[in-house]
């Protein structure tokens, strides 16, 4: 095994548990503590790429993944934001509950 | 001047013989007329009812002349009606002497019944409806008379056996009228099945209708030697054959054994009808229509000698008469007593025409009409002036209280007694008795004649002295009946007398007229041996039967629960005559029981088999209608519905895969990913 | 594979296990912490010194202190009377093993496939600081510029929503 598929791997268990993480919580919090760890798992996957892959001088991988921090920053700001805003009008974080949207 | 004279027959009978038809019309469009009437307008429904047939009486007369001037005349018409396939069914007229004479009795005797009606219904409130039925019977009586063609006889036949069995059931809530008026159509009904079987079977043979018509006529020479040529079984040739089955139908409407039982019976209705129906015209249709269709039933006759058909007329005439005078010796009701003497009367018709011919027969059913009309307008005299009361035994002394009906009476019962010389009655019984003592066959009918002759003269004594001589039985006094119905009376007991001086045989008037030979006056008529020993004969038959009865019933006058003079003499033979030889019962017992017993059948057959299958077949599609009901709410409906439900509730299903959480989301779109990655890896390996 | 890997993969994993299945959220988001500060190391130990400090910067010093306000802020600490797992949490587990199985899956089929390792495994690539400033400026300015918007309206969205909220309470 090479190095590079043993990273591949890693980041592949991890995006796993994310999405795992995600889908299986109530707690809304939690599913965005899922959602940070897959693009995590991304983000291993680019540097690992880049690092392993044919031309590393060309910083392709290492941009993208820091470009990767700085969206999943903003995005992690908002969502939280937005569970709080929604705790106060629901007072619960509790996926289940929030059923609004049924069909 | 005889160019003259028969000019004016000429314009005369061109003139009277195409407006013929009115004759028997204007009576029948009044009495239609009449019942379109309010039954209030009394006076105007009897005015219109004498008017019609006062009319038809002046034509009737001039009819009557025009065929006297020219004696043997005979003016015969027919049209054709209608076409069916090749062959058209005609109708037609006839003008000869014997309808002529018809035309006259009939319209003339109408007419005075019409007249006594006015004062005999005065009190009945069907008054107008009286009226019209009896304008409709003159009307087709007068048809009847003038008819050329079998069809329009029949028609005319039948119009004539309804309005007697409307007149009959005048009073049609009374049960026993009703049965009467049903009783007297019934039985005439089986004479005329047998009548129009004879008729439809001249036609068959003759390929017309019409009596006569120039030689192609159903009775002219030419058909009848066809007819006589065919056998039509049991010895008899299609004359014959076709004779005896119209005679059937006569026998029927002039009530000869056995098919007498409905005239007493239709004594039930007013006396008016029984008077003009029931004695003068109806009941002498039958004798007529033998008369008219007397070449047919004379057919092959050889010289002196007598046919078939006309041997059997004979026979049931003479037997008839016998039979019904015996009947009315024991009778109680003065209707009834009349009724019997008519049946036995036109047995004495019956007889003399089938051994003496056209002439004799209808001579005595001339002179029988005015008289017998007479007896019966005086009898209902009698039941008016007694209050309705019409058992002879509770009248009495009425000579005194009613003395205008009693002269009129007792003219019309020597006349029907025959006494001699003065009444017609003798002159046309006479020329009966004379032609039965030549004929050739046999001489029984004489002999029974003979009798009849002395029971009638008794029977009439008896009742004569029953309701006129002798005490007064009944309850209050009776009154004499006024002068619109014994002027009537008196013109009738007039023609009572007067027609016998046209049958003498001194001045054989009557016989010449009919058969359009010559006539001359002549004494020596009267002192033939012949002549004068029947003569003698005849008035000691008389005076004996005046005679017996006088001596049993005259001058006394026995309380109505004490039994019968006669009775007392005979008790057991009174009993079988006052039951009127159990004819009735004896049909009651066989023909009325078997068809009560096929009623029944045919009841049972209709409610059960021919019910029970309807009832079966509307079981099976109530039952079908169910199934129907049954699949078609639960397989179809059901499983429409079903299916809707089942898409209901899938939808509902599938509803719940928006359930509005997000996770639930989530995992679908993860699933969705893994699998089209899986697809796209798994179709790009190498 | 050397055994630095192997340790610094173990913690990063068991951090990331840890905090998806920890009942106490606060827990979870310390065990988040842990899972980050396992990836920075090992982007040090792939030689992307800058990604790994950015990581460490980034998420440990704000994400995850974000999630620990966000979870005290949302009474998040509190343990839910049903249970922490959502209803049908077996189908979640499922499906992520599915993933795992398409990209282990495929990442072992194409080991094959795979380019050797670029020249030398141990030949670390010269990454410097003024490269990667370089690049930012030259080569990816626009991307920069426009995270640079997005960071703001980030930024902005989030104080609005925080705003609205102090709003409402008084």
């Amino acid at each position: 095994m090479t190095p590079l598929t043993g990273y591949l791997l890693v980041a592949a268990l991890l995006f796993s548990i994310g999405l795992a993480g995600a889908l299986t919580r109530r707690n809304a919090i939690l599913v965005l503590i899922g959602i940070e760890l897959m693009l995590n798992a991304a983000n291993l996957n680019l540097i690992a790429f880049w690092r392993y892959g044919p031309h590393p001088e060309a910083l392709t991988g290492m941009m993208f993944a820091i470009f990767s921090i700085a969206v999943a920053a903003a995005e992690a700001a908002v969502g939280l934001g937005l569970v709080i805003q929604i705790h106060r009008h629901a007072h619960t974080t509790d996926l289940d509950r929030m059923n609004r949207m049924k069909g | 001047m005889q160019d003259q004279s028969l000019n004016t027959i000429a314009i005369a009978a061109s003139i009277i013989m195409p407006a013929l038809v009115l004759v028997p019309a204007v009576p029948m469009i009044v009495a239609g007329a009449i019942s379109l009437m309010k039954q209030k307008r009394r006076k105007a429904a009897a005015r219109l009812a004498i008017g019609s047939l006062g009319f038809s009486f002046l034509y009737s007369l001039a009819a009557f002349i025009l065929v006297a001037s020219r004696p043997g005349m005979s003016i015969c018409t027919y049209t054709n009606w209608f076409q069916v396939g090749q062959a058209y069914v005609e109708l037609g007229w006839i003008l000869d002497p014997l309808s002529a004479v018809m035309l006259v009795m009939v319209s003339f005797v109408g007419l005075l019944i019409f007249i006594y009606s006015v004062g005999y219904m005065e009190h009945d409130e069907n008054y107008t409806r009286f009226f019209c039925f009896m304008s409709l019977f003159a009307g087709a009586m007068l048809g009847l008379v003038i008819a050329n063609s079998v069809l329009l006889l029949f028609m005319c036949w039948e119009l004539v056996g309804l309005t007697s069995y409307l007149l009959i059931g005048f009073w049609y809530q009374k049960p026993s009228a009703a049965a009467a008026a049903k009783k007297a159509f019934l039985t005439t009904r089986i004479g005329d099945v047998l009548f129009l079987l004879g008729m439809v079977w001249l036609y068959a043979q003759t390929g017309t209708l019409i009596l006569y018509k120039g030689g192609a006529g159903a009775i002219e020479p030419a058909a009848l030697t066809t007819l006589l040529a065919q056998h039509a079984g049991l010895g008899l040739s299609a004359a014959s054959a076709i004779g005896l089955l119209i005679f059937a139908g006569a026998a029927g409407k002039s009530g000869q054994f056995p098919l007498h039982v409905w005239l007493p019976d239709a004594m039930e209705g007013p006396t008016p009808v029984s008077a003009l129906i029931h004695a003068a015209t109806m009941v002498a249709a039958g004798v007529y229509l033998i008369a008219r269709v007397y070449p047919l039933m004379a057919a092959g006759a050889h010289a002196g000698g007598s046919t078939a058909a006309l041997t059997v007329v004979t026979w049931v005439g003479a037997f008839t008469a016998v039979f019904a005078a015996l009947i009315a010796v024991a009778q109680n009701d003065i209707k009834r007593i009349l009724a019997y003497s008519t049946i036995s009367q036109l047995g004495y018709m019956m007889a003399g025409l089938g051994m003496g011919g056209v002439a004799v027969g209808m001579f005595h059913l001339i002179t029988h009409a005015f008289f017998k009309a007479l007896l019966f307008l005086g009898a209902g005299s009698v039941i008016h002036g007694c209050l309705e009361e019409q058992d002879i035994r509770r009248m009495g002394g009425l000579r005194a209280e009613m003395p205008l009906t009693f002269v009129t009476y007792a003219i019309g019962m020597l006349a029907l007694c025959g006494f001699p010389l003065l009444f017609s009655g003798f002159w046309s019984k006479d020329g009966i008795l004379d032609a039965a003592r030549h004929w050739s066959v046999a001489k029984t009918p004489f002999y029974m004649l003979v009798f009849g002759a002395l029971l009638t003269a008794f029977y009439m004594t008896r009742q004569v002295a029953y309701v006129f001589f002798g005490a007064r039985r009944g309850n209050e006094p009776a009154h004499e009946s006024p002068r619109v119905m014994t002027a009537p009376l008196a013109i009738l007991a007039f023609f009572a007398v007067a027609l016998g001086l046209i049958g003498t045989p001194a001045w054989p008037w009557f016989r010449a007229f009919l058969e359009g030979s010559a006539l001359s006056f002549d004494w020596h008529g009267f002192v033939e041996p012949e002549f004068i020993t029947l003569l003698g004969l005849s008035t000691v038959v008389v005076c004996v039967g005046l005679g017996l009865g006088l001596w049993l019933y005259g001058g006394k006058s026995p309380a109505p629960e004490q039994p019968d003079a006669l009775e007392m003499l005979a008790p057991l033979p009174w009993g079988w005559l006052r039951n009127r030889l159990y004819v009735d019962e004896l049909y009651g017992a066989t023909v009325i029981a078997f068809y009560g017993w096929w009623a029944r059948v045919a009841d049972w057959l209709d409610r059960r088999v021919w019910g029970g299958a309807v009832a079966g077949v509307a079981w099976a599609f109530s039952r079908w209608a169910r199934l129907n009901r049954f699949l078609d709410t639960n397989w179809v409906d059901g499983s429409f519905d079903k299916g809707c439900e089942e898409l209901a509730s899938g939808g509902g299903l599938l509803s719940r895969v928006q359930n509005g959480r997000v996770q639930t989301y989530l995992r679908i779109l993860a699933a969705a990913v893994v699998g089209l990655i899986a697809i796209l890896i798994w179709s790009s390996r190498p | 594979m050397s055994f630095v890997f192997y340790v610094l993969a173990a913690v990063t994993l068991a951090g990331a296990l840890a905090a998806v299945t920890l009942k106490n959220t606060v827990h979870c988001a310390l065990a988040l912490t842990v899972a980050f500060a396992g990836l920075a190391l090992l982007y040090l130990e792939l030689d992307a010194q800058f990604a790994g400090f950015a990581q460490i910067l980034v998420y440990i010093g704000a994400v995850a202190i974000l999630v620990v306000f966000a979870i005290l802020l949302t009474k998040g600490s509190e343990t839910p009377k049903d249970g922490v797992y959502s209803r049908n949490w077996f189908a979640g587990l499922v499906i992520s093993a599915g993933v795992f199985a398409v990209l282990g899956w495929a990442v072992l089929q194409s080991a094959a496939v795979l380019p050797g390792p670029g020249g030398d495994p141990t030949a670390a690539p010269e990454v410097t600081v003024l490269q990667i400033g370089n690049a930012l400026m030259g080569r990816y300015v626009l991307p920069l510029e426009i995270v640079a918007l997005l960071l703001t309206s980030a930024l902005i969205g989030a104080v609005i929503v925080a705003m609205h909220e102090k709003e409402e309470t008084k």
